[in-house]
């Protein structure tokens, strides 16, 4: 125990390290090499939920490729261009994109410490979520009304399967934004809170980017055909 | 952290975890800079999309492929602009497994729809599949 001491401490002091090129230095003290030692938790956590979410939009991928198969098979019933109400998904975009920038005003207020200012950026960006949810389940109470529901066709089905997996994760995704507000409140910026914050924000920016494939293939192109 | 691995994560050695503008925290403003011009290129890139869909200046078959390539770049303003994902060193690791997530995307879409299309192309249409059982 005491020789590896002498030996690390002999490795890192000055007069050795001056002996080596700089990049064999750089490369033994980089984290993972050497006395580097594994990264920062904030850096192992992000990367971590980083994975989740690339796992999370593969699945996504799943049921859009569904709704790709199948966004022809109206079995008699409604098409795409009948159903759909583009002015409605035009508000819909624009609050989940004031959304997420709201989000990224308020990552940066938490790395400033500024306490105000993150409870008011998370508030709008919650706000301007529920805004978008509220307009999408108004739409789909207004497809059932009309009967297409998604037992109709096998458009329908995987249409209500798709847009509404992602619903759920911004429901979800609300949730945990006002645990993040309660936390940030009772429990100000530790490090753990603010490392949470930060999965917060990847997973909200990430729901956004879903939304603009959303809107392009369902809606977009979906009226057009 | 002991002092190594606190030098290692400030002199550019270190990685950057998704969504980490820099290794150390920026002023606000200069924070700010980057949202505000994903906002506006996300902006502009909607409009157009939205335009794209309703107008009649675009050949008509075309639109799709506009569509989807608008689509494509306003994902990629999104991941540089809010996630903060670049190509830089520091970013080697998320850029990486990014990569590896659009492949899986690109066979899981790309496939199904390629293996679906030619199912239906060359399967016996449903009229005359019932006039074929006794």
């Amino acid at each position: 125990m005491s020789t590896s001491d002498t030996v690390l401490r002999l490795a890192s002091s000055p007069a050795v390290l001056e002996l080596r090129s700089p990049r064999t230095v750089e490369s033994e003290e980089a984290t993972g090499h050497g006395e580097g030692g594994p990264a920062p938790k904030r850096i192992v956590v992000g990367y971590g939920f980083w994975i989740f979410l690339l796992s999370d939009i593969v699945m996504f991928s799943a049921f859009f490729a569904t709704y790709a198969v199948l966004s022809g098979a109206t079995a008699g019933g409604p098409t795409a261009a009948q159903l759909f109400d583009i002015r409605n998904v035009q508000i819909e975009t624009a609050c989940l994109l004031l959304s997420s920038f709201c989000c990224g005003i308020a990552s940066l207020a938490v790395e400033q410490r500024y306490h105000r200012l993150t409870q008011v950026a998370l508030f709008a960006t919650g706000l301007l979520g529920l805004a978008f949810l509220t307009l999408e389940v108004h739409e789909f109470q207004g497809l059932i009304a009309q009967g297409a529901g998604p037992s109709r066709s096998a458009f329908l089905s995987s249409f209500f399967a798709l847009v509404g997996c992602h619903g759920a994760h911004v429901t979800a995704g609300l949730l945990w934004l006002g645990t993040m507000m309660a936390q940030f409140y009772a429990k100000g910026f530790r490090a753990d809170i603010c490392r949470r914050y930060f999965c917060f924000s990847l997973f909200w920016h990430a729901l956004d980017i879903i939304w603009v494939a959303i809107f392009t293939v369902v809606y977009l192109i979906g009226v057009r055909t | 952290m002991n002092d190594t691995a606190a030098h290692a994560a400030h002199d550019g050695t270190g990685d950057l975890a998704p969504g980490q503008q820099g290794e150390s925290p920026k002023s606000f403003g200069a924070g700010l800079g980057s949202y505000i011009i994903g906002l506006a290129l996300a902006v502009g890139l909607t409009l157009a999309s939205f335009w794209a869909a309703q107008t009649n200046l675009i050949y008509a078959p075309g639109v799709s492929v506009a569509l989807v390539a608008l689509g494509i770049a306003q994902m990629g303003i999104h991941l540089v602009f809010f996630l903060h994902i670049t190509t830089a060193p520091d970013n080697t690791n998320n850029a990486l497994a990014l990569a590896f997530g659009i492949l899986i995307v690109f066979f899981i879409v790309v496939g199904s729809l390629f293996i679906m299309g030619h199912m239906n192309h060359m399967s016996v249409p449903m009229g005359q599949q019932m006039d074929m059982q006794p």
